[in-house]
């Protein structure tokens, strides 16, 4: 992972229609940029998702990639997620678990505040969720006893406390390039949405994160993502 | 609203014809196939839409665009599904690069068969996704009316660009009520038309304090037909102009103040003055490659101020001192009101320099010793004999760039050609396209006689449809423009750029088959009198074989990938740029 600097989160308010989600990856990847995690989840109108990706890349590419995505027709809304948002993960992995080395393991993943949400006589599957660092702190611990599937983490979900408005940031001088960009009161965003929006984004910041776990979540329980 | 807006019981592909009809689009190119038949059945009997048939969908997609330029309407071209609508990638591609407004209209396979590869089943909508302004893929009938009237909404405003309206046969076939759309639902598109006012005085600001301006002007000029503004703002600050490839014409060339085309083929002036410039004035442009050469020796002491309506384009390529959204024609006239009432900047000496630049680096050209016919003679002939008030598409290449210095550019929006995508082949269909918009003015394709074997099948269109292009095609028996590079950067191996056709085909022939009328010029005397003889008619399509020599180049030439400051106005002859200092 490249460095944490020039990681940036985006949350990409779009109207909820067919293909949208190919047209935002569509756009990223052929302007030459990666995404490093990504989740899509509904919000309380069904007319609208929200789409939270994570890219690595510097200032200045970031605002290209803003500036390119608001020019999608679907694309409502993007605000940046800064450090001091909410940022959760969800893990699933399966690790080596012996008769001796149960408990230990056990009490590591109390530690941490997961769960064992499967256990064989070789294997225990642990859940946990927390913040990024938190997660990756859990999983060097647990790599030594033996990760013996691969860690699900199927992507990041964030609320905002402080939230950055990348949806007009055009007329921005380049010497402000983070100064000035819009810094939104904490009530309902506004802007460019019709009022009836508003509500999904008051809403979205007091429970998204729990809505999007909870959409992630069943993702892993059936056969195929049902959620996106 | 009329009668027949209100809720009637139609077919989907009644709907879209009457959609059309609604929209004002009236010429549409295309072709039928199997799942875009249904709509065929209602365009059959529209009496307000034209429908004009072309011989490849390639050609319905520029010919749509050659219409939008030369009307500045939005251009319509219709395929059916699969090959059809591949066909149009192409087009799309172009109209996308140079923001021409079109709507491409395909027909897909049956709602249920989509996913299940089909017959002459593509995923269309997904194919362009990169290379539309915005895409729709309609399965129900209920929905055409919306997608088509959303569809010219979005090709037609902000930066202009194509839209794919994607509909499926049962979509087509299905009854629906026709139902015009009161509003249009796009709550995530609002362009910004109107510039921030504060950006425009600071913009003013700096105008007035600089000393080495430059209007550095893009197609987006001529997209917002702000010519009339530009002229104003230039002859009120006496600011020298460089107008881009795609901007050819939207300030005249006679005019003193313009330096020319900038970039990797511009005029010495151009490139020296944007070089030497400390304050760019960049007006609908986007800091192309082609203009700019190696990026981080382009323009080194100029600032910058970018005004264009894609704010996307802003500080993309080179950081903007001062960043404008906003259409140009109110971002000039918002300057304009601004640099009346302020002092205006003190530019006497600039001038002078670049005046004397301008006056000893003439584009030119060496007529070739063993009396054979040199393409920039012709191209400047069937200028000066034509003359201004006509229309002009290019192909691609060295005939393109001898167009763009050599035909007369002193009217606006007269000018087609295929800038950021480069498409050979455009010339053609462009030039139908044109004419159809604009039938009582003459239309000259300059083509290559690589380009026109691309596209040239659009002479029986032209010829059965009484389209009466003409098309000159600057026949040097090879790619020029690939076998310049080979000559000047690959020791003269000429590897695959030798067209060997030296009537093989034979143009004349060709356009007689074509329904249209051949003629030949091989020597100077005789180009005169081929151009009066084309001008002439006006009832066929008329095709000018000029046999030219193929050693010709295009100068001046910044090699791609250097600066600016390295071009060269003829082999290995630099330009001496420091008689004085600034």
């Amino acid at each position: 992972m490249a460095g944490a600097a020039n990681t940036h989160i985006l949350s990409v308010l779009v109207q909820n229609k067919p293909g949208v989600l190919a047209r935002i990856a569509g756009l990223i990847s052929r302007r030459g940029y990666n995404i490093e995690s990504l989740a899509v989840g509904p919000t309380e109108s069904p007319e609208m998702s929200r789409i939270t990706l994570q890219v690595n890349v510097e200032d200045v590419v970031l605002e290209q990639i803003t500036k390119q995505l608001n020019k999608l027709i679907e694309v409502l809304k993007i605000v940046e997620l800064e450090d001091s948002a909410v940022r959760r993960e969800l893990v699933l992995v399966k690790v080596r678990a012996t008769a001796e080395t149960r408990s230990q393991l056990i009490e590591i993943i109390g530690l941490f505040g997961g769960k064992a949400v499967d256990l064989t006589s070789e294997i225990i599957t642990v859940e946990a969720t927390g913040s990024p660092a938190k997660l990756q702190a859990l999983l060097e611990l647990l790599e030594p006893y033996g990760i013996r599937d691969r860690t699900v983490r199927p992507g990041r979900a964030g609320a905002r406390q402080s939230i950055t408005d990348r949806s007009q940031s055009a007329q921005r001088a380049p010497e402000g390039r983070s100064g000035q960009l819009a810094k939104l009161p904490r009530g309902p965003v506004g802007g460019r949405l019709p009022d009836h929006n508003s509500r999904a984004l008051t809403f979205t910041r007091t429970t998204h994160q729990g809505r999007t776990t909870k959409c992630l979540q069943r993702c892993f329980t059936t056969e195929r993502p049902t959620c996106h | 609203m009329s009668d027949n807006d209100r809720a009637d019981e139609l077919t989907g592909a009644q709907s879209l014809v009457r959609s059309l009809e609604r929209v004002g689009a009236d010429v549409v190119f295309g072709i039928p196939g199997g799942a875009i038949l249904p709509a065929y059945d209602p365009l059959f009997d529209s009496e307000k839409v034209r429908h004009i048939l072309v011989r490849h969908e390639q050609g319905a997609g520029h010919a749509a665009e050659g219409y939008a330029m030369a009307t500045g309407k939005v251009g319509v071209c219709m395929a059916t599904s699969g090959p059809g609508a591949t066909n149009l990638v192409t087009p799309i591609a172009d109209a996308h690069m140079d923001s021409v407004p079109i709507v491409a209209i395909t027909g897909q396979v049956g709602s249920a068969a989509i996913g299940t590869d089909a017959f002459q089943e593509a995923d269309i909508r997904g194919i362009t996704m990169p290379i539309t302004k915005h895409s729709y893929l309609v399965t129900k009938p209920a929905d055409i009316a919306a997608a088509i009237a959303s569809a010219f909404h979005i090709a037609g405003t902000g930066r202009p660009g194509p839209v794919l309206v994607d509909i499926t046969k049962d979509a087509l076939q299905a009854k629906t009520r026709y139902e015009w759309p009161r509003q249009l639902d796009l709550p995530g598109y609002h362009p910004v038309t109107r510039p921030h006012g504060k950006q425009v005085r600071e913009a003013g600001r700096m105008i007035a304090e600089s000393r080495r301006p430059v209007l550095y002007v893009g197609g987006g000029v001529v997209k917002a037909r702000a010519w009339a503004e530009l002229k104003e703002l230039a002859e009120l600050t006496g600011i020298p102009v460089v107008t881009t490839l795609m901007a050819r014409g939207v300030f005249p060339d006679s005019h003193p103040q313009n330096l020319g085309m900038p970039g990797m083929h511009g005029t010495v002036a151009a490139v020296g003055a944007l070089q030497r410039s400390d304050l760019l004035i960049a007006l609908g442009t986007r800091f192309d490659d082609r203009v700019t050469g190696q990026l981080s020796t382009f323009a080194p002491l100029a600032k910058i101020i970018h005004a264009d309506i894609d704010p996307a384009e802003i500080s993309k390529n080179r950081v903007a001192d001062v960043p404008i959204v906003g259409d140009c024609k109110e971002v000039i006239s918002q300057l304009i009101s601004l640099l009346k009432r302020d002092h205006r900047p003190v530019i006497d000496e600039w001038v002078r320099y670049l005046q004397d630049l301008k006056r000893r680096y003439p584009t030119g050209y060496d007529e070739p010793e063993d009396g054979s016919l040199s393409p920039q003679y012709v191209i400047k002939r069937i200028g000066e004999i034509t003359g201004a008030d006509a229309y002009y598409a290019a192909g691609v290449g060295q005939h393109q760039m001898w167009a763009s210095h050599y035909l007369p550019w002193e009217l606006p929006g007269r000018w087609l050609n295929s800038g950021g995508l480069g498409t050979m082949g455009y010339c053609v269909p462009a030039a139908m396209g044109a004419k159809v918009g604009q039938p009582d003015k003459i239309v000259w394709g300059i083509d290559g006689d690589g380009c026109f074997q691309m596209t040239n099948q659009e002479l029986a269109t032209c010829a059965l449809e009484g389209i009466p292009i003409k098309i000159a095609v600057i026949n040097n028996q090879s790619l020029g423009m690939v076998r310049q590079w080979q000559t000047l950067f690959y020791q003269g191996r000429y590897s695959n750029t030798d067209l060997n056709t030296h009537r093989i085909p034979d143009f004349c022939k060709l356009a007689e088959a074509m329904g249209g009328i051949g003629l030949r010029a091989e020597a100077p005397a005789e180009v005169d009198a081929v151009i009066e003889k084309a001008n002439s008619i006006n009832d066929v399509p008329v095709v000018v074989d000029f046999v030219v020599h193929k050693d010709a180049m295009v100068w001046p030439l910044v090699a791609a990938g250097t600066s600016n400051d390295d071009i060269k106005v003829a082999r290995d002859m630099a330009p001496a740029w420091d008689q004085e200092e600034l």
